[in-house]
């Protein structure tokens, strides 16, 4: 597999001061995925906004497992809101001022 | 102007270490960017609260600060008699935020403790840059044809392609061109939003238009032809007879053009509206006389 847009796991959490086994719990909850090749563990770059985001939220905010899941979840639930919300006001824009 | 940073962490001035940190850490909960996408205001009022976790959970910082805070204009004095030293056992996750939001703290922080000490950048710890947010105002005639822009982000000329068909409200995102990255670390990524203004003439809803066309009251009665403007250039229509008033027709393929879908557009709908004749003259007037006198005979059938 090319490992050209994979990060090590060991070395994002060597740079964060993290523990390898949070980046476990995280792909046991389903909320990282987690690539192993030659028995190395690696994380694709297109997760890393959102791992780092994890990685607040759990050593800043003193957020546990449980709600990081849940906030993950429930910051999707705003955005996809927000997606709605600018799809109503372009609708909205139809009747206004014409 | 002085800053109140116990008020901001709602903490008594005797707060302990554990006090503050976990005053810090329930608003970072509250206020924090991560928990609140789009959220300028609680963005602002997180960067007050950060400023005030990074002087109070301090001890060399909570100290000047409660000496001169008040005075903070004479903090100078202050520089002069102690070098001061940044801490290194502050939490390199407190490290991390500092750098984030560097440049975002208030006059008051600046002049009471100086710019950030080059000597905690050193650190060897990759960091990834700031991401950034921007709005780019187009017009609808913009939005219609893919195009080139060249923005200024920091300074720095960015040329970027609009694609046809970007929704009003839409963000895309341009990789590696927001804040720079630390010791080798990426760069933060250019987030834009597309601010699509209303056109005078057109209405869009997704990839239709919509517009309205007057109509002379004869070709709506008779039928005929009228010529109206798209975004495309003009369209001749055909107009048929006892056309009704608000009566809706749809122009296929003469609307908005689909994102990222070279080749397809959406449709233009035309409603059209029946001006009455005014300034009749005596003739048309008669004219009108004697078709109203049709009008019961056709309507007793």
């Amino acid at each position: 597999m090319n490992k050209g847009n994979m990060i090590p796991a060991n070395e994002f959490c060597a740079s964060h001061h993290i523990e390898i086994s949070f980046i476990n719990s995280l792909q046991d909850a389903g909320l990282i995925e987690v690539t192993v090749i030659k028995e190395a563990e690696y994380i694709h770059e297109s997760q890393l906004n959102e791992l780092e985001k994890m990685v607040r939220l759990y050593y800043e905010m003193d957020i546990n497992l449980e709600g990081i899941e849940t906030v993950i979840h429930l910051l999707q639930r705003i955005i996809n809101m927000q997606d709605e919300i600018t799809l109503l006001k372009n609708r909205l824009r139809l009747y206004e001022g014409f | 102007m002085f800053i109140d940073y116990y008020k901001i962490l709602g903490v008594d001035k005797n707060a302990t270490p554990g006090e503050i940190k976990s005053a810090y850490r329930k608003l970072a909960r509250k206020l924090h960017p991560d928990l609140n996408p789009n959220d300028k205001d609680a963005k602002r009022k997180f960067q007050e609260v950060n400023e005030a976790n990074e002087v109070l959970s301090d001890p060399e910082k909570r100290k000047k600060y409660d000496q001169y805070g008040e005075n903070w204009k004479h903090a100078d004095e202050y520089k002069n008699t102690q070098q001061y030293q940044e801490q290194t056992s502050a939490s390199q996750r407190q490290r991390y935020q500092r750098v984030q939001d560097e440049g975002e703290f208030s006059d008051f922080f600046e002049s009471l403790f100086g710019g950030f000490n080059d000597a905690s950048r050193s650190r060897q710890v990759k960091f990834r840059g700031e991401d950034y947010n921007a709005e780019l105002h187009l017009e609808l005639d913009d939005a219609y044809e893919t195009h080139q822009r060249t923005l200024n982000v920091n300074n720095k000329k960015i040329r970027i392609t609009v694609p046809a068909g970007i929704e009003n409200g839409q963000t895309i995102k341009i990789a590696g061109h927001g804040g720079q990255g630390m010791n080798g670390g990426p760069n933060g990524d250019l987030y834009i939003t597309f601010i699509i203004a209303n056109h005078p003439h057109f209405r869009r809803l997704g990839n239709d238009l919509y517009a309205t066309a007057d109509l002379d009251l004869y070709t709506a009665v008779l039928g005929g032809e009228m010529t109206i403007n798209t975004l495309d250039g003009k369209v001749k229509l055909k107009v048929k007879p006892e056309t009704q008033n608000g009566s809706k027709i749809k122009l296929k393929g003469k609307g908005f053009p689909v994102y990222k879908s070279k080749g397809q557009f959406g449709d233009l709908y035309v409603t059209y509206w029946i001006r009455i004749p005014t300034d009749l003259t005596e003739r048309e007037k008669e004219l009108f006389y004697e078709l109203s006198k049709s009008q019961p005979k056709k309507s007793a059938k």
